[in-house]
C-alpha cells in the first residue's frame, strides 16, 4: 500500500507544477502585447500623465516576472485583483458566478452518469448486438458535432415545435421543483449529449476487459446467470477503469459549458470568461482560465488517481 | 469534444513491431480497403473541399447582397436553403462561409502538425535535456482546455483572420507534437537508426531520411483528426462572435447572425449548423476507416 501512496503523491506534486506552469503560460500569453490595461482602463481621451500615474500604481512599470509573482500571489491568496470593465473585484464576480456553473455542471454529471453506465454496460453484456453498433456509431459523431448544432436543435423541438420549454434559462430566486426543471434541462441535456456517448464507450470497454479474465469464465461455467457476472463479479473489479472515464469524460464539460451558458444565456463562469473576452477585460480573464485549468487538472488527476488504484500490480 | 480520449486513440500504435506498415499505395487501393462508413465519409469531405475551392463562383447570388423580399424565408425555389435575418440568400452565404471554415481549418491544422513534428524530430534527436525540457513545456499547454487557451489568445491579440490562424494553430500544436514525439521517440530506437547514427550520418539527416518518412502516415491521419477539432473550434469562436469578423462570415458566423431565426425554425440556423457537423463526422469516419478502427475510444474491448 505504501508504494501507491507515494505514486499517488508523486501524481499531485507533478500536477501542481504542471499548474504552475499553466499559470505562467496563461499570464505570459495575456500579458504579451503592450497595449497595457491602464491606457485601457482610462480610455482614448486620457493625458499621459494620468495614464502614467495609473500605471505606477498598477505596477505596470514592473518588470514581468516581478508581475507574474505578484500575481500568482494574490491568486493563491483569493484576490486575482480588479476587474477592468466594471471595476469590482474579480473575486467577487467570480463568486456570484461559479457556484451556478458548478450546479449546471453537477446536474449534467449527476443525470449523464448513470444513463453512460447503464448503456455502456448494456453494450458490453451484448456484445457487437445493435445497441453496441449504434453505441459505437453514437460515439464517433457525438465527439464530432458542435454544441450549438445540439442546442439548436433540442431547442427548435422543445421550445418551438412542441413549447414544452422555455428557450433561454430563466430560473426564479425561489424556484418551485417544476419550473427549476424546466429552466435547467436544455442545458442539462445539451451537456448530457456531448459526454454521454464518449463516458459509454469507455465503460464498455472496462467492463468486457473484466469479462474477459478467467475469473469471469469461471463464474459462467458455475452457472450464474450472466446479470450475476457482470453485476457481482465483474463491476466491482472495473471501478477503477470506470471512474477514470466517468472523470475524462467529465472533462468535456469546461469546454462545452463555455457554449452551452452563452447559447442559454446562464449567467455562470464559462459566459463570464467570454465577457472577459469581448471586453478585453485582462484579470477577469485570467481568473476565469485559471479556474478552468484547474477543474480540468483536477478530473484528469482523478481519473489518473483511480487509474493507479486499480492497477492490482501496484497494490499490495 | 474528448480529445485525450482521442489522442491517446492515435498515440497507442506508435510502432509496430518490424517496421512501420507497408501497403499498397494509391487512392485506389485506398478506397478499396475503406470500410462503407470510411468510403461515405471520404465521399462527404471530398464535397466539402469542392464546396470551398468552387463555392464563391457557383453561388447564385452575391452573398452580401439583400435578393430576398422578406427575412427569413422558408427554402423556395428561388432560393434553395431560404433567406437569413437581413433577406440575403443563405445557400450563396454558406457556399462562401465554406471556403473561410474549410481553409483556415486546413491552413492552421497544417501548421500544427508541421510544427509538431518538427519540434518532435528535433526532440528525438536532440540532446535529453532539449526532450524533456519541450515535452514538459508541451505537457503544459496541453493541460490547458483547447477552447480556453484560444479565448484568451484571441483577448491578448486579436481575431483578424492571420491572428486567428496563428491560435488555431499555436493551440493544437502541443497534441500533434505528443504524438509525433512518440513516434519519433520509437523509431529513433530503431535498429536501421542505430545504424544510421554509426555511419556517423549527422542528426539532420537523420530525422529527415529516416525517422520523417517512417512516421508520415500516422502524422497525416493525426493531420486529419486535428482538422476536423480546428473546424469546430474555430465554428465555436466564431459562434461566440470572436472568430472571423463580419463581414466576412464562416459556418459559424452563419449561426450566430441569424440566432433570432431560431423561434421561426428558420433554416438559415439549422443549415450551418447541420453543414458543420457533416464536415467534422465525416472527417472523423474517414480517419477511423483509415487507421482501421483505432480511432473508437475504448477500442481496447473490440
Amino acid at each position: 500500500m505504501k508504494g501507491v501512496a507515494v505514486l499517488v503523491l508523486r501524481r499531485i506534486g507533478s500536477a501542481a507544477i504542471v499548474l504552475l506552469l499553466v499559470s505562467a503560460i496563461v499570464f505570459t500569453i495575456s500579458s504579451l502585447l503592450p497595449g497595457d490595461a491602464a491606457s485601457e482602463m482610462l480610455g482614448q481621451s486620457a493625458t499621459p500623465q494620468a495614464v502614467a500615474a495609473l500605471r505606477a500604481k498598477m505596477g505596470l512599470n514592473e518588470p514581468a516576472p516581478v508581475r507574474y509573482a505578484h500575481w500568482l500571489g494574490g491568486l493563491l491568496r483569493g484576490d486575482p485583483g480588479v476587474s477592468l470593465a466594471d471595476n469590482l473585484p474579480v473575486a467577487t464576480l467570480v463568486a456570484s458566478r461559479l457556484p451556478k456553473s458548478l450546479l449546471l455542471a453537477g446536474l449534467t454529471a449527476a443525470f449523464a452518469t448513470p444513463l453512460a453506465l447503464a448503456l455502456g454496460i448494456l453494450a458490453a453484456v451484448r456484445r457487437d448486438s445493435a445497441i453496441d453498433r449504434a453505441l459505437s456509431l453514437a460515439t464517433l459523431s457525438m465527439v464530432a458535432v458542435p454544441e450549438f448544432l445540439v442546442a439548436t436543435l433540442l431547442v427548435l423541438l422543445f421550445a418551438v415545435k412542441l413549447r414544452w420549454l422555455p428557450s433561454i434559462t430563466i430560473v426564479p430566486e425561489h424556484p418551485s421543483l417544476w419550473s427549476f426543471l424546466r429552466g435547467y434541462l436544455l442545458p442539462v441535456l445539451t451537456l448530457t449529449f456531448g459526454v454521454v456517448a464518449q463516458m459509454a464507450r469507455m465503460t464498455r470497454a472496462a467492463v468486457i476487459d473484466q469479462l474477459r479474465q478467467p475469473y469471469a469464465e469461471m463464474a459462467r461455467l458455475k452457472g450464474l446467470s450472466p446479470a450475476r457476472v457482470v453485476l457481482v463479479h465483474a463491476l466491482p473489479n472495473a471501478a477503477g477503469p470506470i471512474v477514470n472515464a466517468v472523470a475524462l469524460s467529465l472533462s468535456y464539460l469546461l469546454g462545452g459549458a463555455i457554449i452551452v451558458e452563452t447559447i442559454f444565456n446562464y449567467p455562470g463562469i464559462a459566459s463570464l470568461m467570454v465577457d472577459a473576452v469581448t471586453s478585453r477585460d485582462m484579470p477577469l480573464l485570467q481568473a476565469c482560465a485559471m479556474i478552468f485549468c484547474a477543474g480540468y487538472m483536477i478530473l484528469v488527476l482523478v481519473a489518473d488517481i483511480a487509474a493507479i488504484l486499480a492497477n492490482p500490480r501496484l497494490r499490495g | 469534444m474528448s480529445e485525450a480520449a482521442i489522442d491517446i486513440a492515435v498515440q497507442e500504435p506508435a510502432v509496430p513491431p518490424g517496421g512501420p506498415p507497408v501497403g499498397p499505395l494509391g487512392l485506389g487501393a485506398a478506397w478499396r480497403r475503406l470500410p462503407l462508413s470510411g468510403r461515405i465519409g471520404a465521399l462527404v469531405v471530398a464535397f466539402w473541399l469542392v464546396t470551398a475551392l468552387a463555392g464563391p463562383w457557383i453561388a447564385p447570388y452575391p452573398i452580401g447582397a439583400i435578393v430576398a423580399g422578406d427575412v427569413f424565408e422558408p427554402p423556395s425555389l428561388r432560393h434553395l436553403l431560404g433567406s437569413d435575418y437581413l433577406g440575403r440568400d443563405v445557400l450563396s452565404r454558406m457556399l462562401t462561409g465554406a471556403r473561410y471554415t474549410v481553409g483556415l481549418a486546413l491552413a492552421s491544422a497544417a501548421a500544427a502538425s508541421f510544427m509538431g513534428a518538427s519540434l518532435a524530430l528535433l526532440a528525438a534527436v536532440s540532446a535529453r535535456w532539449i526532450d524533456e525540457a519541450l515535452s514538459r513545456f508541451m505537457d503544459a499547454m496541453i493541460s490547458l482546455p483547447s477552447k480556453v487557451l484560444a479565448l484568451v489568445m484571441v483577448a491578448a491579440f486579436g481575431a483578424s483572420t492571420p491572428l486567428l490562424l496563428m491560435t488555431l494553430a499555436v493551440t493544437y500544436t502541443p497534441g500533434a507534437y505528443r504524438i509525433a514525439r512518440a513516434l519519433a521517440v520509437g523509431l529513433n530506437q530503431m535498429d536501421y537508426v542505430q545504424a544510421a547514427r554509426a555511419r556517423g550520418e549527422g542528426r539532420f539527416y537523420i530525422a529527415r531520411s529516416e525517422i520523417l518518412p517512417n512516421m508520415i502516415n500516422p502524422v497525416l491521419a493525426d493531420f486529419g483528426l486535428r482538422f476536423g477539432f480546428v473546424v469546430l473550434l474555430l465554428s465555436g469562436l466564431s459562434f461566440l462572435g470572436l472568430g472571423v469578423q463580419p463581414p466576412n462570415a464562416d459556418l459559424g458566423s452563419l449561426v450566430r447572425e441569424n440566432t433570432s431565426g431560431l423561434a421561426a425554425g428558420a433554416p438559415a440556423i439549422v443549415a450551418p449548423a447541420v453543414a458543420i457537423a457533416t464536415l467534422t463526422i465525416a472527417v472523423n469516419l474517414l480517419i477511423d476507416g483509415l487507421s482501421g478502427g483505432r480511432l473508437r475510444a475504448g477500442g481496447t474491448g473490440e
